[in-house]
């Protein structure tokens, strides 16, 4: 009987998870290129992956996504930590601004990107103007999206902008289960506010922080569209996440086998990573 | 409670009816209306067609539907559409590029038999738009599609600006000569270079506006303006995909440095990854004194208020030292294979083929590539913008149509943005690159790739 109410959820992970696995990972060792259908489909073996592999743009592109990860999982950790230790003290307005600072995140990456967009424009952009006014460089003499030093930081910021709040959310949540009684104690035993902060409240938030960093880190790993709104990948293909990569291969390119062997390759980074990941965690929550 | 008995019967009774109703009536009612789905872009000619659409559903009683994605998105939803066999066309105007994959993999139904019977000539239209729209093998007798908007680069310039005599006094100081719209490259950096910065009725404006698009086609079909009239060619003319010596020979090398040049001089700030419609904002705003663009947005700015009519003139894509060519564009119209319709469908083509069809697609804004419309006499006073359409249409030249395409593009659009915009190597290296990526593709392809 058990079987039976579970089998609908099995079936239905079978049909939309695991056979489209299997069947991308058999696609993987062909040469299936779905513009040129017409063309005997062969099995390559493991050559999709050698190419891969011994490609420079695709070594390239993962370099600048793990360096998007890292900057934009490390500002947001830091911004979003702070932001939830203001927010976790009781002061008017607390419910206000909380609401506002959550704005960002509810918003959709296609509308975030495309207002960055304008944002950002040069001429018109706010933000350029802003710059100008506190550095006194003219705002149409550089552009954030354009110029090769500046596009990197500019996707890291829009993304930290967007997602720092998220990181707040799981942070306070972790600030607010440290129960009271244990700054009473600290304070009973004179402990300064800097001391509570470095032997208590950032020990017990460690897995949360751990928590967030996990899933920001997988989030991005995979971002695509709101970098593909503002950047496209460019200029040229500065900021080109593999996830652009990949989608130019498999939905532009159509090279079908090569790019199945591009996301199993993926994959199994990401699967790797968090695993080890999710280890260290369960040992900080252990201690 | 019998009151309540008869209620729940009666409202039974109309539920039943009303489900019969719709079922024989639905029935009845769809049997009656015949309806089309037509697959394009979403731009200006394509509400043109909208209207003229309406002609053929007066005349056959089909009703006509439209499918229009924005440029950006365009070859990915329908070549995704096709790829899958999907059955949301009937009808659809695909890119010129997409000819050979879209014969190759029998995604358009072959014209040729159904030309013949309804006695539809290609040597009725433009040649280059049979070769570009139709034909697959190139310069085969093998149609696919009908040509059904015929298309080029083309630039327009603010005349008002030109014709001002202190702007006119100012360059020929400068320059020693009048300020015309230029014949070549050399002549339109000049010209750019001098409207650049300039202070015009009290706003700052740039010198022109090329296509830097990265994430579709846009840097291509932009480059390719420069590079033709530089001396690029796709292939070695005596030996098709033989490309070292063609594609990065010391000419296209040349003409790859004057687009960059011409990008660093003379564009707006911000034009990173602009196209046609980030072209179409800069001119309406006064923005820039020539723009590059598609001769298809030319009817809508010439209607517009502010920089259209006497203050708006055309030129063809100028010369380069070693020729004079410009990109073509455009597309022809296609059955799609996997159609339910494909009878209805002919239908349309057969319609819009008609030279009074053609005349008023022309009228409304659709660029007609029958030879009776664009070979009038009184075709060249027809429009400010015609004179350049006809001589545009005798000098275009095309990007790979091969099946691999898309791939080629996307190299020729990585290596290009690569130079021009991230300033990453030299002109040099990008088009050896190229010719690396190119190679490898069409040896994937099982294309003989001669190195010499």
């Amino acid at each position: 009987m058990a079987w039976l109410f579970v089998a609908p959820t099995i079936a239905l992970l079978l049909a939309i998870n695991i056979f489209p696995l299997v069947w991308m990972i058999r696609l993987s060792f062909t040469s299936l290129n779905l513009s040129m259908s017409y063309l005997p489909l062969r099995f390559v073996g493991l050559d999709n992956f050698t190419d891969i592999l011994t490609d420079e743009d695709v070594w390239f592109r993962l370099q600048t996504t793990a360096q998007f990860v890292i900057w934009s999982v490390a500002l947001q950790v830091v911004i979003g930590y702070g932001l939830a230790l203001l927010i976790n003290r009781q002061f008017r307005g607390h419910s206000f601004w909380t609401t506002i600072i959550l704005l960002p995140m509810m918003l959709s990456p296609a509308v975030v990107g495309n207002f960055w967009t304008l944002l950002l424009q040069p001429q018109i952009g706010p933000f350029n103007y802003v710059i100008s006014l506190f550095t006194g460089v003219p705002p149409s003499s550089f552009s954030m999206t354009g110029q090769v030093s500046l596009a990197p930081w500019t996707i890291v910021l829009v993304d930290t902008w967007m997602w720092a709040p998220y990181v707040m959310l799981i942070c306070l949540a972790g600030l607010r289960s440290i129960p009271d009684y244990i700054y009473e104690a600290a304070e009973v035993d004179r402990a300064s506010a800097w001391r509570q902060f470095w032997s208590i409240t950032l020990p017990m938030t460690v897995p949360f922080l751990m928590l967030a960093v996990l899933f920001r880190a997988i989030e991005n790993f995979k971002m695509f569209d709101m970098v593909n709104l503002l950047t496209s990948g460019g200029p040229g293909s500065t900021t080109e996440l593999v996830s652009i990569t990949l989608k130019r291969a498999a939905f532009e390119k159509w090279r079908t086998g090569y790019s199945s062997a591009l996301a199993i390759i993926l994959f199994v980074t990401v699967f790797g990573a968090a695993n080890i990941y999710v280890k260290a965690l369960n040992k900080v929550k252990q201690r | 409670m019998r009151t309540f008995n008869w209620l729940r019967s009666s409202a039974a009774t109309a539920v039943l009816g009303a489900a019969l109703l719709g079922i024989f009536g639905g029935g009845e009612a769809a049997a009656q209306s015949k309806q089309l789905t037509l697959c394009w872009a979403a731009w200006d000619p394509a509400n043109a067609l909208v209207e003229l659409g309406k002609d053929f559903t007066k005349q056959s009683g089909i009703e006509m539907k439209y499918e229009f994605v924005p440029w950006t998105s365009y070859a990915d939803r329908f070549l995704n559409e096709l790829n899958s066999h999907g059955k949301l066309c009937d009808l659809i105007i695909g890119d010129s590029q997409w000819i050979g994959g879209a014969a190759e993999n029998k995604w358009y139904v072959k014209l040729n038999d159904f030309f013949d019977k309804e006695k539809i000539s290609m040597d009725d239209f433009v040649p280059a738009t049979v070769v570009g729209y139709s034909q697959w093998p190139k310069n085969s007798p093998n149609y696919w599609a009908l040509p059904a908007m015929a298309d080029a680069v083309g630039w327009t310039y603010r005349k008002d600006w030109f014709s001002r005599p202190e702007i006119q006094s100012a360059f020929k100081a400068k320059y020693g000569r009048d300020l015309v719209p230029p014949k070549t490259y050399d002549e339109l950096k000049q010209i750019a270079e001098f409207f650049q910065g300039r202070e015009i009725d009290g706003k700052k404006v740039y010198g022109a506006y090329i296509f830097t698009e990265r994430g579709s086609e846009g840097i291509t079909m932009g480059v390719t303006n420069v590079l033709y009239n530089y001396g690029f060619s796709y292939d070695n003319p005596k030996k098709s995909y033989q490309m070292q010596s063609f594609v990065n020979s010391a000419d296209a090398v040349r003409g790859l440095e004057f687009y960059k040049q011409l990008y660093k001089c003379c564009t707006a700030p911000g034009m990173t990854n602009a196209y046609m419609q980030e072209g179409l904002d800069a001119f309406k705003s006064g923005q820039v004194a020539m723009q590059m663009n598609w001769f298809a947005f030319f009817p809508g700015l010439y209607k517009d208020p502010n920089v259209g009519g006497d203050k708006i003139g055309f030129f063809v894509n100028p010369a380069g030292p070693n020729g004079h060519f410009t990109q073509l564009g455009g597309q022809g119209i296609s059955v799609v294979a996997t159609s339910d319709r494909k009878d209805d469908a002919l239908a349309y083509i057969k319609w819009f083929a008609q030279p009074a069809v053609q005349q008023k697609w022309w009228q409304l804004g659709g660029y007609s590539a029958l030879k009776a419309v664009v070979d009038a006499p009184d075709f060249p006073k027809s429009a400010a913008f015609a004179p350049q359409f006809l001589e545009s249409m005798g000098i275009v030249k095309d990007f790979w149509a091969e099946p691999s395409y898309a791939q080629l593009l996307l190299d020729m659009q990585k290596r290009v943005h690569d130079y021009v915009v991230a300033d990453k190597g030299t002109a040099q290296q990008a088009l050896d690159l190229l010719v690396k990526d190119w190679t490898k593709v069409f040896k994937e392809q099982g294309k003989q790739v001669a190195s010499q």
